[in-house]
């Protein structure tokens, strides 16, 4: 693998080389910022740290506009040995990934200043995890796939562990990781079986390997294949956080440090999301009629269970742990329809537009939900409970304002990005057919619309208990928060409302959109 | 002609740097702002109106400009653009225009008001959404915009929410209006399943493609009864009509810039901007339009007669007025029917706006019989009322005659729907017109100035202060007089039991001095009794006589028949309330220049509106020319002779000398009793608002107190029912979180061998 590696990189080192910049400038950029800190050791608990990850973010942002350009003019191109695919649909999604790294990056720095932590870990470990996410995102085998999740899942495994003075958060990152590594074996697992039924871990060769009306062909060990697909589909599902592998998710979201929830949500997912459709559309596109009515179950599962889950719950971290697997099943909605055989042109396009859209809305509305937790989690943080988000309103209007807007977005309130999100896989679906689909997910965010109204009432309408005598009570005034960190809120605030009012892009969407269905 | 999304964007930029900083700008920079973005909006509206017309080719004169698509479902795909052509940007330049000057005016009007740049914030709001009702290129936009429009007009009639009244005439108009907007919903779902689309562009060139049918109608038909009742709703016509009036609650630049020159004409704009689906419906659907504007006109002219409150006169003219567009638009005649709402914009604007300045001077006072002779104090606002009042009494030379001798001319043409008919209730709406016009002129600014008269109240008031004391000595002597008697009693009583005992064995020792003592009394009782009787029926006598005065001094009904002669107030002089000695030192005045420039421009554009469209030649038919594009051939174009033209022309003017001359002989002259003509079913508009109110307080309240008790017990019920429900499943399900990591892993577990065997199953399906 490693000379095959080399061996392309000297053959072709320039094509190469640019196209998966992003890429590059990402794993780059943790390796060079940690080298640095350890040179200069006195910039390492300023903001230096801060502004190169988001640095390096922007910079990759501009790479993904450039390669853009580029495959949009001469279409997908394989690179690195065609392990990796470039075409519009990875770099959509890595640009999604940047835009998680920049707003994270902005979140962490007040954050670790109030808590008490230095130095670069913990910005080395996010660029690091994304650089994961984008590989798994343009993975065309299966190895390059595995490799990805891993990059990606490690470094949040030690994110989550990484609040030291917290019991939760130790006991998050080791759950994380137990449950992660039992996935990750049932998934490489499923990458063995599915090299034994084909003799490829190419996902163009495992979907050449087998094709025939029903899916599958007699050249192809048909109960080995469907037993990978399942066992590839666990890893993913986990990832995702889809119902029933979702158990992990209340715990760790609890426990771990906010800002690293905000990146778990949003880049994370998104590049589950990227990696498994991926995997599904190419590697086991002929067999869509046997992994696609999973999908729908799942789905079922995730909206029911993720809003039935959160109204029962008080802290307001697991309440969105529960919300994030709610928006997991619209995703997984748009992936149904996407995969529409019937409706290539018709249904299928509007899925993967509705699906790419609710990436990009969910990863900025959720990302800047666990900024304002971030910032109104006190030290330690450990204050999330519904009650330590009373009265809000009178001692930060601002902040209360600015969260209540995320949460109406996430209730797919109009006028926000969360409506078009969520309204756009409702067509999807209703366009492809799924209309029991389509009905479960519109209950389903009318019951989850409870949940984020509880946490608006409790910021605006009951009056803050009388905690003026406590010593962690939260300062009034927005001056009295870190200013790179209600930036990053208001940014997400802005981009949130701006997408749902002005639907810009629908271009990049389109684009983005046939690049994923011209996969299948 | 991308300049045009300035038009728009003018007053939406003002209307967010006055929410943003609106407060802290403060009086009167707020307002200066705001006239400012209402100003750049009808330059840009100008400017793009010259580059418009500098299309030679008529065809031409219709742009779409294209913004962005903003939703976009499947077949459902609604694009944010502006539809550029005569109609539309004839309607942006009056609003933009007259938006102005009325923005310049509230400078002025709303001085000293606590929420003074709050009422700019709705005021260029509403400007914007009055833009973005007649620019937007499709349905939605306008109806965002009719809602956007609504919502102001409701924010702006109850600005004085403090008031009760205020506030539930708001809300009247917003319920009577949700009627209407019913049906610009339910149309334009017909419209969408019919065409596939709401885009103007499509509606316009398409609408023959309307072909489907609802029950026994056409789906056209349908559709254009569905618009009728939205535009019915929106502009006052019966019988959703019941609003406007009670709108005049709000501040009265809100009066003249939505409840009469814009908002209220944006029903009529939007049958326009259909009229190829008009063309599509039944003629009794169409015709039916103008049968509703002819009687609506009629009903609203009998009811102003009536009215004593200044605006109130207007708010029915206005409703009047709003007929006459309906009744042209019924029959086709679209480019009468503009011609009069710019004309009508431009008078009644000024009457508002006029009537506002006299409100103003005259410290708040409302009502005309207490106004008269308002003249001498406020000379512009007086000689730019009387050029609207000959305005709209139909007086040549005059902007209102040459449009509204328009439309009767069409009606007189209009065989297919009853023209004839509507012909004659145009024109006696028209004589009602000059009546009431007239009256108003009359009562408030010639004749006795009867503003510092002591009111009706205040005459009560006084009458009762004076026999208080009367009464009050009457009291006192009747109950002096009663324990007279009683003590007369009591000591009779005495000597009775005394003399009883006299001689008795139980007789105590000194009886004898007792019953001395008793008779005293008694008889200095019996002397006192007769005088204090006297003294009393005295009292008595002067309070009487005070009382029958009374009864005939107190006015018990004030009609204007009352008004020639001050009220003789000799008597009570001294016992009249505060309220009155404060009027002595007012001093009614003109008004400042803000608002008197803007009076002085109106005046200007209703005396010379009627250029816009003179009748003598062709050539002078600019509107019609300038509209055409608009109306794509469906317009409608009697022939009729230059005789029986001048014909009409001279029956109209007659017919408005005649109301003119009449109201003249009957509140300057004096010649007759205006009783005989202000009754109180007219003052109540034939009854019709109470009748719904009766309605709906009475069997109507039933049905609502049904439905909210089904909506409490059922609806309610099943509601509160799912979420127990639910909470108690999230509760339930809470437990396959106990949180260790073993039985998460055994639920992964599990949950693989589903998906396995999901997919091992596969291999027998």
């Amino acid at each position: 693998m490693i000379e095959q590696l080399l061996q392309v990189q000297t053959d072709s080192p320039e094509v190469a080389w640019s196209l998966i910049a992003p890429l590059v400038t990402l794993a780059l950029g943790g390796i060079l910022l940690i080298t640095i800190s350890s040179l200069i050791p006195s910039l390492k608990d300023n903001w230096f740290p801060a502004a190169f990850t988001a640095g390096t973010a922007a910079a990759a942002m501009v790479f993904v506009v450039d390669i853009w350009d580029r495959v949009s003019s001469t279409g997908p191109e394989f690179v690195v040995a065609n392990s990796m695919s470039v075409d519009q649909y990875t770099v959509f999604v890595t640009g999604v990934i940047c835009i998680s790294v920049f707003l994270v990056s902005l979140l962490f720095h007040g954050y670790l200043q109030r808590e008490g932590f230095s130095g670069p870990e913990w910005y080395v470990l996010i660029l690091m995890s994304a650089s994961g996410g984008v590989l798994l995102a343009s993975a065309e085998d299966l190895i390059v796939t595995f490799i990805g999740l891993e990059i990606l899942s490690i470094a949040v495994y030690v994110l989550a562990s990484l609040h030291l003075r917290r019991g939760e958060s130790q006991e998050a990152g080791f759950k994380y990781f137990l449950l992660g590594a039992l996935s990750s074996a049932l998934f490489l697992y499923g990458i063995a079986l599915t090299y034994g039924a084909t003799g490829s871990t190419r996902l163009t060769g495992i979907s050449q390997s087998g094709l025939n009306e029903r899916g599958l062909s007699p050249a192809v060990d048909s109960s080995m294949i469907l037993v990978a697909m399942a066992l590839l589909m666990v890893g993913f599902a986990f990832k995702v956080s889809a119902v029933p592998f979702h158990l992990w998710t209340p715990d760790v979201y609890e426990g771990s440090p906010s800002p690293v929830v905000a990146f778990m949500a949003s880049a994370v997912k998104v590049a589950g999301f990227a990696g498994m459709l991926r995997v599904f559309f190419v590697g086991f596109g002929p067999y869509v009629e046997d992994w696609r009515p999973l999908l729908q179950g799942l789905a079922i599962a995730s909206l029911v269970v993720g809003s039935l889950l959160a109204i029962a719950q008080s802290n307001v971290k697991r309440m969105l742990a529960y919300s994030s697997i709610t928006h997991a099943g619209f995703i997984l909605i748009g992936i149904y329809a996407a995969a529409d055989p019937e409706s290539r042109s018709n249904g299928g396009v509007l899925g993967a537009e509705a699906f790419l859209f609710y990436l990009l809305a969910y990863t900025i509305m959720v990302a800047g939900t666990f900024g304002v937790i971030t910032l109104i989690g006190r030290r330690d943080d450990g204050r999330h409970s519904l009650d330590d988000y009373r009265g809000l309103f009178k001692s930060n209007p601002v902040l209360a304002v600015l969260m209540s807007a995320l949460l109406f977005a996430q209730a797919g309130i109009p006028f926000t990005s969360g409506f078009l999100a969520k309204f756009r896989v409702i067509a999807a679906a209703a366009q492809s057919e799924a209309y029991v689909l389509a009905g479960v997910a519109m209950l389903a965010s009318v019951v989850a619309a409870v949940l984020y109204l509880r946490i608006v009432v409790s910021m605006f309408l009951v009056d803050s208990p009388a905690e003026a005598d406590e010593p962690d009570a939260l300062p009034s005034g927005l001056s009295a928060f870190p200013l790179a960190g209600v930036t990053a809120v208001a940014i997400a605030v802005v981009a949130t409302i701006a997408l749902g009012v002005l639907p810009f892009g629908q271009e990049i969407l389109t684009d983005a959109a046939e690049a994923m269905s011209a996969m299948r | 002609m991308e300049i045009a999304w300035l038009i728009p964007a003018f007053p939406l930029v003002g209307f967010l740097l006055l929410v943003l900083i609106g407060r802290r700008l403060g009086e009167p920079v707020a307002g200066w702002l705001a006239t400012i973005a209402s100003a750049g909006a009808f330059i840009a509206t100008v400017i793009t109106f010259f580059s418009l017309r500098g299309e030679s080719d008529h065809a031409k004169r219709f742009e779409l400009v294209e913004g962005f698509t903003w939703i976009n479902a499947g077949d459902f795909v609604v694009d944010v653009g502006l539809l550029l052509d005569p109609l539309s940007i004839t309607m942006s330049l009056f609003i933009t225009g007259i938006g102005t000057l009325i923005h310049l005016y509230s400078i002025g009007y709303m001085h000293g008001d606590k929420n003074f740049s709050k009422f700019f914030i709705y005021l260029n709001l509403f400007i914007a959404s009055m833009l973005l009702l007649v620019l937007g290129d499709n349905l939605l936009l306008t109806f965002l915009g009719w809602e956007g429009v609504g919502a102001c007009s409701y924010l702006l009639i109850s600005f004085w929410f403090t008031d009760e009244a205020n506030a539930s005439a708001g809300k009247k108009a917003f319920v009577t209006n949700r009627i209407g907007d019913f049906g610009f919903m339910l149309a334009a779902f017909f419209v969408f399943v019919e065409l596939g689309s709401i885009n103007y562009d499509d509606i316009l060139s398409r609408s023959s493609e309307i072909d489907g049918t609802v029950g026994p109608f056409s789906t056209s038909t349908v559709i254009v009864l569905l618009f009728m009742l939205a535009a019915a709703g929106k502009s006052a016509q019966l019988p959703l009509y019941v609003w406007l009036p009670d709108a005049m609650a709000g501040p009265t630049p809100v009066s003249a810039l939505i409840h009469a020159a814009t908002m209220v004409t944006s029903g009529v704009f939007l049958l326009t901007r259909l009229n190829p689906i008009l063309a599509e419906a039944d003629t009794w659907a169409v015709g039916s339009i103008a049968w509703i504007g002819a009687l609506t006109g009629l009903f609203a002219a009998t009811a102003a007669v009536a009215q004593t409150d200044i605006k109130k006169v207007l708010a029915y003219s206005t409703v009047s007025q709003l007929g006459y567009l309906f009744l042209a638009v019924g029959i086709g005649a679209y480019v009468p029917a503009l011609f009069h709402m710019i004309t009508h914009a431009f008078f009644k604007a000024l009457l508002f706006l006029g009537s506002g300045s006299v409100i103003h001077g005259l410290h708040d006072e409302q009502d005309m019989r207490r106004m008269g002779g308002v003249k001498k104090y406020m000379p512009i606002t007086a000689f730019t009322f009387i050029i609207g009042w000959l305005a709209i009494a139909g007086v040549p030379p005059f902007s209102g005659f040459w449009s509204k001798d328009e439309i009767l001319l069409y009606a007189w043409n209009a065989d297919s729907v009853g023209g004839k008919g509507l012909w004659a209730i145009g024109l006696v709406t028209a004589l009602l017109t000059a009546f009431y016009m007239t009256r108003q002129v009359i009562l408030t600014f010639y004749g006795r100035t009867r503003f510092f008269d002591a009111t009706p109240e205040e005459i009560k008031q006084a009458w009762q202060n004076r026999a208080a004391k009367p009464a009050e000595s009457l009291a006192l002597m009747e109950a002096d007089r009663t324990s007279i008697v009683e003590t007369m009693t009591a000591s009779q009583n005495d000597i009775d039991k005394y003399e009883a005992l006299l001689g008795s064995p139980d007789a105590p020792d000194d009886l004898e001095k007792l019953l001395e003592k008793a008779r005293s009394i008694n008889a200095k009782a019996r002397s006192a009794i007769e005088n204090v009787t006297n003294a009393r029926d005295k009292a008595a006598e002067v309070a009487n006589k005070l009382e029958k005065e009374m009864a005939t001094a107190i006015p018990t009904t004030h009609t204007v028949t009352a008004l020639s002669a001050e009220p003789d107030i000799t008597a009570i002089e001294e016992h009249l309330p505060q309220s009155y000695r404060d009027r002595q030192e007012y001093h009614p005045h003109e008004s400042p220049w803000t608002m008197t420039a803007p009076l002085v421009i109106l005046a200007v554009l209703a005396t010379f509106g009627g250029v816009l469209n003179l009748p003598f030649s062709k050539d002078l038919h600019f509107l019609d020319h300038w509209i055409e594009p608009s109306l794509f051939g469906n317009a409608f174009h009697p022939k009729f002779t230059g005789s029986s033209q001048i014909g009409l022309a001279v029956v109209a003017i007659t017919v408005g000398l005649v109301g003119l001359f009449a109201a003249y002989q009957m509140y300057y002259k004096g010649k007759a009793n205006p009783d005989a003509v202000e009754k109180d079913i007219l003052l109540n508009a034939w009854g019709l608002d109470s009748s719904y109110a009766a309605f709906m307080g009475g069997p109507g309240r039933a049905l609502f107190d049904l439905m909210a008790w089904f909506d409490r017990t059922i609806v309610d019920g099943v509601v509160n029912g799912i979420g127990f429900v639910l909470t108690k499943l999230g509760s339930l399900l809470k437990y396959t979180q106990p949180g260790y990591v073993r039985s998460y892993a055994l639920g992964i577990g599990a949950g693989t061998v589903l998906v396995a065997a999901w997919f091992i199953g596969r291999l027998f399906i």
